[in-house]
């Protein structure tokens, strides 16, 4: 219920923020809203020593249009991203997604930086962030860098950031395809997915379906070949790895990426 | 005009809404000033040996006040020894071969059993401290679920022998069935189910001068007293025990737990106040569980819908430790039969132990099993012979004129109309439309089908009759009155409910009556509040005391106005004695009471001139099941609960309402799940399912009033007939919608995952 | 660490360990029990309050992070004794309570779903109300007041 004691630091800036985790090493997690980190803290799965508290960089919270894409300030919290109506226009799929995370009071504090930074592949933002072809921008000790979102998901609660790096934006192109759907299949709404999928145009990717999200590869290539919509979905469960858990064993879990990519994919055209 | 049966706004409402409720751990009184806090060191595995226990680390951390393990209770009295085979109600440590201990001695028997305290300056401190005790385990063989207990390779205790606590019933005899054309026979899960109050478990001690005050989150203050009062072997004078405001307790918090001793001992032992409130995650293991049955039902009859036999075996998964798990089949026994006019009817079950939290009352206490079990049967009979579920138990309800109805199972039902409230509900729901829409979705092959389930039930309310209930009633100089009640509200609002009583009687205004409850210093004697018994016996006590005072008031007002007291009347709309034809004659209730000179104007009465009584209803639920994933949602759900009289409608409707969504819940959403060994899988509610607001549609509730003949208002109990009838509807419902693709049964809860299997078994039988 | 807030328009400061929750700062530092702990892992809503004006779960807030911010109560609502807030009158009106012990989150989460949707639908109302459990009502009434406080909040604003 109480977290193990720690030191608490506040960032004003970027940089910062870095500096204090350059000074507190393996020890130091950064906090934005602390939905996914306050959590295991108070179960004691995590323990830091130190949090850095990076809620205050404003600077971090946007979101904006650059043309081509959009971009998305890593401190950006699901509700101002589910509200957005510069999302609700351009990237839609992001924006309804945003809106299906946790419940509301969650959504006012946590972030899509800290979702996404947090690995979770039963997250609903994560796949979407994949679906979109985005780029996260990171900035660390060694300076900027940009990764793909399909390089950045690496595992179970293990993504491309270094230790010490700071995610702090996420730049998405535009959909040429603007057809889109987000399937999330719970017990109850406030659930975390059993499976989800979210479409946008051809691309098709998996909530909970493996230990990290991932594209529904054999979807893709099927639809880009010219399959139906229901033919493609078929190919769902290929290259998926899903847990047994109380909620569902591997083959439920395989049937209803099936059923979810198929509704998904019908859903979506109606959306061009 | 009478305020009974008008919908009366809660007294209890503006503080709830303004500044909150003062639960245990929002107490703040002098007396606690400086308390220390109690973290309790648990078990984290299902079956275990003890072989060591260091607190060393935690007890040199600064902060820490002490580290109390079984070892440090050399204080109490022993156990009472054991008298004749298990007993049921008392959470005590029971003598004998099944005893619980305070504190684990040398063996864990479930994950959450309490095995050392520590007691710290803070409460962020306690966890701190916990952490640093260590315990050796040796683990042993665990003993998940009833069919290993009756196996009986691993024994929770040796020296009884076997898992299995206790026998009953009687032998299946075959015969019983000869004549039926038709039978049916399937075993059947209950789950196990936590019952999840919004406040955990709590409790707060101190000491001084040689008397105990508690303040602890229960049902049942006086019956806490006496328990604290065996366990210190004190006098129950030394003991004051305050419930204060209770967030929920659904049965789960009859008396006190093991827990609260222990903090009423630590105080002790350390000379010094302490607190403690439990955390959600040990809440969901260390208070104890409900249900958790395994059944076998077998019915038969004719072809034509006359069910002439059942029978029903239980196999009660008590949990680790007997407490009132061992009691609540004879419940479920009792109320086998149903609402059903069948002619034989048979029980027999077994109580045995496993490695889980024990099992306790929870919402329904062994009657919604009961209940769930004929329902199934009946839908299992339809099914076979071809007939409407509903058109089934028409055929077979108890019809109106048999009252009173001495089931075969021994309960004695007092007054109902169950086939009105059966045509009642279907009536309400639309029936016919409803099966209409099905076969429309059914031809039309529909991914969303649509599933009616159909329940009837009755239940034993009061079931503890005659242990009564107190009130004492004052009426004060100023006219103004106080009722001091032996039942424990905790969200019943019988603060509003008492007030209606003596406004009723008496009219003295409800805003000018003052209800206390909760506080043995104030109500030494009472019951309190569980099983469904406070309106028909705690109300009926506020009553009888108003009509006592009254006849008291009459005296005193035939003084005062130099009259007799066959000339007076009580105007109950302005609460005036008068002469009969001379309303300028009035007194008031406080000139009357200051009449009464020094003994004032009061009443006492301990109500136990009562016996249970027979609520009962129907139910329709609708449901709706996405065939392609197995989600089933619950898209209507209208009821009859026929509890007698309605007091406050209000009130009324909000029992069936939160009883209806429990219902729900068992059957589309919880359990309580162990996996091989012992370890909770729903430990946390981020797995264990709370319904929530999203899952549950509005309910339709139809008004039925079939009153009580046991007490003169006409009361029975509504709080727990909602779980009752709404589980079986619903689980029925989204059976019936794949009862065309030849599903007969699915065992509770009927999450996406079970629902699928039953869809794809249909696809590929094999 | 030194923590600075306003909770219901007062100025609240303490020296208080980094890891203090929100809900304790409130409930301890501030003196205001009405919000409750109900659960360990952020499901249940009991303590919920508003920061800044936005529905939180304080359990899974630090006080550190609500440092400098203004923290709303349900014991800030009333505007006099007699003068409830227009959901807290609704909830008494439509007996959206029993035992009251989620009732100040499951208000304080509804004030805020209003204030973001001044017109929801029942089905909005729920959802909105997704993170707030409750064991006595079984969110009957709760909606019905939710839904009634939405017409006398939006009556009031036509005045």
């Amino acid at each position: 219920m109480i977290p193990a004691p720690f030191t608490y630091r506040r960032a004003w800036s970027v940089d910062e923020a870095l500096e204090l985790a350059g000074q507190g090493g393996d020890d130091a997690k950064f906090l934005a809203g602390g939905h996914s980190l306050l959590p295991l803290m108070k179960l004691r799965f995590a323990v830091p020593e130190v949090l850095i508290d990076i809620g205050r960089l404003g600077e971090l919270s946007f979101i904006r249009d650059e043309n081509g894409s959009i971009a998305v300030g890593a401190l950006t919290s699901h509700h101002d991203l589910a509200t957005s109506g510069l999302l609700a226009r351009e990237l839609p799929l992001l924006a309804h997604a945003a809106g299906c995370v946790g419940d509301p009071q969650v959504r006012h504090r946590g972030t899509i930086g800290g979702s996404l930074a947090h690995g979770d592949p039963a997250g609903d933002l994560p796949a979407v962030i994949l679906a979109l072809d985005a780029t996260l921008v990171a900035r660390g000790p060694t300076g900027r860098r940009e990764v793909g979102a399909a390089e950045f998901f690496r595992g179970l609660f293990e993504t491309a950031l270094a230790p010490g790096e700071l995610l702090t934006e996420i730049r998405i192109p535009k959909p040429r395809d603007t057809a889109w759907s987000f399937q999330k299949f719970t017990k109850r709404a406030i659930d975390w997915a059993i499976v989800g999928v979210a479409v946008q145009g051809g691309s098709v990717a998996l909530v909970n379906m493996g230990p990290a999200p991932l594209r529904a590869a054999a979807v893709e290539q099927a639809l880009a070949g010219g399959a139906a919509p229901a033919d493609a979905a078929a190919h769902a469960a290929e290259g998926t790895s899903p847990v047994d858990d109380i909620n569902a064993d591997r083959g439920y879990r395989q049937h209803l990426a099936r059923v979810l990519v198929a509704r998904a994919l019908a859903e979506s055209r109606t959306r061009t | 005009m009478s305020i009974m049966g008008t919908r009366v706004k809660r007294t209890e409402d503006p503080r709830l809404l303004t500044v909150g409720g003062t639960y245990v751990d929002d107490v703040r009184v002098p007396e606690l000033t400086g308390a220390a806090s109690v973290t309790f060191v648990r078990s984290p595995l299902g079956h275990a040996r003890i072989t060591g226990i260091d607190a060393s680390a935690a007890q040199a951390t600064p902060g820490v006040v002490a580290v109390l393990t079984v070892a440090d209770i050399d204080d109490l009295p022993p156990p009472p020894p054991p008298e004749g085979p298990p007993n049921d109600a008392a959470p005590l440590p029971l003598g004998g071969v099944w005893q619980e201990p305070l504190l684990a001695v040398d063996r864990v028997r479930y994950v959450g059993e309490p095995v050392a305290m520590v007691i710290t300056d803070d409460a962020y401190g306690g966890e701190d401290a916990a952490e640093l005790v260590s315990v050796d385990y040796e683990p042993l063989p665990a003993v998940v679920g009833p069919e290993a207990a009756l196996a009986g390779e691993s024994l929770l205790f040796p020296d009884a022998g076997s898992n299995i606590a206790r026998t009953a019933g009687a032998p299946a005899d075959p015969a019983a069935f000869d004549g039926c054309e038709v039978v049916v026979e399937r075993t059947i899960s209950n789950q196990r189910l936590a019952p999840v109050p919004m406040e955990g478990r709590a409790a707060a001690a101190r000491w001084a001068d040689g008397k105990l005050t508690v303040w602890v989150s229960t049902q049942n203050p006086q019956i806490s007293r006496f328990i604290m009062a065996g366990a210190f072997g004190l006098d129950p004078d030394a003991i004051r025990v305050v419930a204060p405001d209770v967030g929920g307790g659904f049965g789960a918090k009859i008396g006190v737990d093991r827990d609260a001793i222990l903090v009423a001992w630590a105080a002790k032992h350390i000379g010094r106040p302490v607190r403690w409130a439990e955390t959600r995650s040990e809440n969901l293991v260390g208070m104890t569980h409900g249900r958790a049955q395994r059944q076998t039902v077998k019915i038969g009859g004719t072809r034509d819908g006359r069910v002439l036999a059942y029978r029903l075996e239980v196999v009660q998964d008590t949990g680790a430790y007997l407490r009132l798990g061992g009691f609540l089949p004879f419940l479920t026994s009792l109320m086998a039969a149903g609402p059903y006019d069948i002619g034989h009817v048979a029980t027999a079950y077994q109580v045995v132990v496993t490695n889980a939290t024990p099992i306790n009352a929870y919402r329904g206490a062994g009657r919604p099993e009961a209940t769930a079990a004929i329902e199934r049967a009946m839908d299992l009979f339809a099914a076979e012979i071809g007939m409407d579920p509903a058109e089934v138990r028409r055929r077979n309800l108890v019809p109106a004129d048999k009252f009173p109805y001495q089931s075969p199972c021994g309960a004695r039902y007092d007054t109902g109309d169950y086939v009105g409230g059966l045509d009642k509900v279907l009536a309400g729901a639309g029936y016919a439309e409803l099966r209409a829409e099905q076969a429309r979705r059914r031809e039309r092959g529909d991914v969303v089908q649509l599933g009616i389930g159909v329940s009837s039930y009755v239940e034993i309310t009061a079931a503890d009759a005659d242990n009564g209930e107190t009130a004492r009633l004052e009426v004060h100089d100023d006219g103004s009155a106080t009722v001091y009640s032996g039942s424990s509200a905790h969200g019943q609002g019988h603060d509003t409910a008492w007030a209606m009583l003596v406004q009723d009687d008496l009219g003295i205004p409800m805003d000018n009556v003052t209800v206390i409850h909760g506080d043995t210093d104030l109500i030494p004697f009472g019951i309190g509040t569980y099983g469904s018994r406070s309106l028909q016996l705690g109300g009926i006590a506020v009553h009888r005391a108003a009509l006592d005072v009254k006849d008291q008031g009459r005296r005193l007002a035939a003084s005062l106005l130099e009259a007799s007291e066959a000339d007076l009347e009580l105007d109950t709309e302005r609460g005036l004695w008068h002469v009969r034809g001379d309303p300028a004659s009035g007194r008031t209730w406080a000139e009357v009471a200051r009449h009464a000179g020094a003994d004032g104007l009061a009443a006492s009465v301990n109500h136990t001139d009562a016996t249970p009584t027979f609520p009962f209803g129907s139910h329709v639920a609708v449901a709706e099941v996405d065939t392609e994933t197995g989600k089933a949602t619950l898209v209507r759900h209208v009821t009859v609960d026929d509890a007698g009289t309605v007091l406050n409608p209000v009130l009324a409707e909000g029992q069936r309402h939160g009883g209806i969504a429990q219902g729900v819940a068992q059957a589309l959403l919880e359990e309580f799940v162990y996996d091989a060994d012992a370890n909770p899988l729903t430990g946390s509610l981020a797995d264990y399912a709370a319904v929530t607001a999203t899952e549950l549609p509005s309910f339709e509730l139809l008004a039925s009033e079939t009153p009580a003949t046991v007490n003169p208002l006409g009361f029975k109990g509504i709080g727990e007939a909602g779980t009752i009838g709404a589980a079986p509807a619903a689980q029925s419902a989204v059976i019936d919608a794949l009862s065309h693709l030849g599903v007969r049964h699915i065992d509770m809860p009927m999450t996406p995952v079970r629902v699928w299997a039953a869809i794809s078994e249909t696809r590929s039988p094999r | 660490m030194k923590v600075t807030m306003t909770v219901n328009g007062r100025a609240v400061a303490a020296e208080v360990a980094d890891r203090t929750l929100l809900v304790h700062f409130v409930r301890e530092v501030a003196g205001l029990t009405a919000a409750n702990v109900g659960c360990d892992t952020s499901s249940c809503g009991s303590c919920t309050v508003l920061l800044d004006g936005q529905s939180v779960k304080s359990c899974t807030v630090l006080a550190a992070q609500a440092d400098g911010r203004e923290v709303v109560t349900v014991e800030g609502l009333a505007s006099g004794p007699d003068e409830l807030h227009p959901v807290q009158q609704a909830f008494r009106d439509e007996h959206g309570l029993q035992c009251g012990f989620c009732t100040p989150g499951m208000v304080m989460a509804a004030v805020s779903l209003l204030t973001e949707n001044p017109r929801p639908t029942e089905e909005q109302v729920r959802s909105g109300l997704e993170g707030n459990l409750c064991r006595c009502t079984g969110y009957h009434n709760i909606v019905r007041a939710v839904l009634a406080a939405a017409g006398a909040m939006e009556g009031m604003e036509q005045r």
